[in-house]
């Protein structure tokens, strides 16, 4: 900024660091703690629960927890001492146990090295994705190679691998496979149906594409995946059969783009018209225009809804129950159910409950560093 | 001296939007290189008008003839007038998310299928031409209201459009800023553009105008040059528009 009341540097004001009662920690807890009686009463009753439970937490999740049991005769892990222990201290030692089944389901065990490295391949794709150095064209080639890679190794007949049929897929990569498959495939979808929408030259696109968004918002992803499972093998001719996870796939595509869709039409709504006013006088084609000048506005609006959805859509995958498919929650829930360590369900509750949320928590701050990074490049 | 077959011809154009109408049998011829500015009291349809002649809106009826293609639905004839038409907006309307020198070098690549240096060479060369070179590789928010419209016209300008059509484009300006946007339409004027300005400002209209055409509710009133519609004015109407415009100055 040009300050054309220019200032020597002789006459430059002193810089003061403001006072610790202005600013710093301790005023800053007398301003949000303190500042009256009833808010430092307040403060004080919260405080106290709070450290009452996490007294109560670390007792039971640290203290007299049983985070290692001795193997019996069998080989099997003798679980008595949990047993004794139980409502007492947590029984971390049956996650030792367990981990394998609520990771991988039913996956054969001397091949879930394969269903690992796939686990790991999907965290290294998102990584990579995140990067803005990788937006560019290479990144459509490097989705499609790890896809196809992931898809060899959990199906695996190849390179001297024992096949692993669909049914016996389970756990984390499903859960992985459904949301991402189903987002990346998903969002494509739901700008073409979003544009669709707001086409003014092509009606019957324009009403095909509300007829799809208004049915698949009227019927619950449940109903969606029953009819999936149900009916798709009537349309298909005989012999032709999908597996059960394809069309768990299919109908979570379909789900996630018709929601996907209203949120894309509301950002390209909010854009100013003058925009598209813009890109039309100066000649530019309709697919010129969307792609530079308004989705790309459109997009940076609603990154927060968005993201809302992506992260709903992680967690909806669990319903694939319905239709018999083992995903991390199911999993979870079958291993608690096994009579040999009763009651361990909080353990493991705790412990899918600490993936999902760093998956969710990932996507959620991953999207709020995106928006400051986006506003800084073209602040008002 | 040949006839030269007119740069944008209206005749009788007629436009409802609903059931109100807003243009009522326009006619208006403007020559190449001419400078027509159009004034008119808000809801006049001078604004309309203009945004028929590069289907911006379109009309119902009557014909609109820009460089000798009709305005039709017809899509590639679009695209061919819109690329001779370059138009001016009153809210700018640049691209936030591109600087400045690739809000003037996306038109010129995209659908002239210039290649990129030539391009910003191009874009270079206008924003010298409009005094802000070294903002070319700021973002628009960056910018002052005069310096942004300044870029919007050397935009519409890199795609080398045979007329300029101006929307307002002073009129969301601070008044300390319109005079240098202003200048750039003067120094435009004077170098042979055709000119078609809806606009406010009267001084402007004087300086550099062939003709000034004066519109109300929807039809064109009376039209002439500027020193014979500002000292003489011949009906009510602009006698009361000038009045209240010309009020103080």
């Amino acid at each position: 900024m040009n300050n054309t009341a220019a200032a020597t540097v002789d006459s430059a004001p002193i810089r003061e660091r403001p006072p610790a009662s202005v600013y710093g920690p301790v005023a800053w807890a007398r301003t949000n703690l303190f500042n009256g009686i009833l808010s430092s009463i307040v403060t004080l009753v919260f405080g106290a629960a709070i450290l009452w439970a996490l007294y109560g937490f670390i007792q039971w999740g640290v203290i007299n927890a049983v985070w290692w049991v001795p193997a019996t005769a069998t080989g099997a892990l003798d679980p008595t001492s949990c047993r004794a222990a139980h409502g007492v201290g947590a029984c971390w030692a049956a996650i030792h146990d367990k981990w394998r089944f609520i990771l991988f389901g039913r996956y054969p065990y001397e091949e879930q090295w394969r269903a690992g490295i796939c686990i790991a391949l999907f965290l290294a794709l998102f990584y990579v994705s995140a990067d803005r150095r990788f937006w560019n064209k290479s990144l459509a080639a490097i989705w499609t190679a790890t896809l196809i890679v992931i898809g060899v190794l959990m199906w695996g007949g190849v390179f001297g691998m024992v096949y692993v049929p669909q049914d016996e897929w389970g756990g984390l990569p499903i859960t992985l496979i459904l949301s991402t498959f189903g987002l990346a495939f998903a969002f494509p979808l739901s700008v073409l149906v979003a544009l669709g929408r707001r086409s003014t030259t092509l009606p019957a696109v324009k009403i095909l594409c509300v007829t799809y968004v208004e049915l698949i918002r009227g019927v619950p992803l449940v109903a969606l995946l029953f009819m999936a499972n149900v009916m798709l093998p009537l349309f298909l001719p005989d012999g032709v059969n999908f597996d059960k996870l394809i069309r768990a796939q299919v109908a979570i595509i379909l789900f996630a783009a018709a929601y996907l869709a209203e949120v894309v039409r509301g950002g390209l709504a909010a854009l100013p018209k003058g925009q598209a006013e813009a890109a039309d006088a100066l000649g530019l084609t309709y697919w010129q225009k969307t792609m530079k000048i308004t989705l790309p506005q459109a997009l940076r609006l609603v990154i927060p809804p968005l993201v809302n959805t992506f992260i709903g859509f992680f967690k909806d995958t669990s319903l694939v129950l319905t239709i018999g498919i083992l995903d991390l929650l199911t999993s979870s829930k079958t291993a608690m159910a096994d009579p040999v360590w009763q009651g361990v369900s909080t353990e493991i509750y705790i412990l899918i409950a600490v993936i999902y949320a760093a998956f969710c928590y990932t996507m959620s701050s991953y999207s709020r560093s995106v928006e400051r990074k986006l506003n800084r490049s073209h602040a008002r | 001296m040949a006839e030269e077959a007119p740069a944008i011809v209206l005749d009788k154009v007629n436009k409802w939007y609903g059931a109100m109408h807003v243009l009522r049998d326009v006619s208006m011829n403007v020559a190449q290189k001419e400078r027509v500015v159009v004034c008119g009291p808000s809801g006049s349809g001078k604004s309309t008008m203009i945004r028929c002649i590069n289907r911006l809106e379109s009309h119902q009826e009557g014909r609109i003839i820009v460089d000798g293609t009709e305005l039709t639905d017809d899509l590639r004839a679009l695209d061919t007038i819109r690329r001779e038409v370059g138009m001016v907006f009153q809210s700018f309307n640049l691209f936030p998310h591109l600087t400045i020198l690739e809000n003037c070098t996306l038109a010129p690549i995209s659908v002239r299928k210039m290649p990129k240096a030539e391009a910003e060479e191009l874009a270079m060369d206008f924003l010298r031409k409009v005094k802000i070179p070294e903002q070319a590789k700021k973002f628009p928010g960056q910018l002052s209201g005069g310096q942004q419209q300044r870029v919007a016209i050397a935009r519409a300008l890199c795609m080398k459009p045979k007329i300029m059509l101006f929307d307002e484009p002073t009129s969301a300006l601070d008044p300390e800023m319109i005079k240098e946007v202003l200048d750039t339409m003067v120094s435009l004027a004077e170098s042979g553009m055709t000119m078609v300005c809806v606009t406010h400002e009267m001084g402007f209209a004087r300086m550099v105008a062939d003709r000034v055409v004066f519109m109300d509710r929807g039809e064109i009133v009376e039209s002439g040059t500027p020193a014979s519609m500002f000292e003489n004015p011949q009906t009510d109407r602009l006698k009361l528009f000038l009045s209240q415009i010309l009020r103080g100055h």
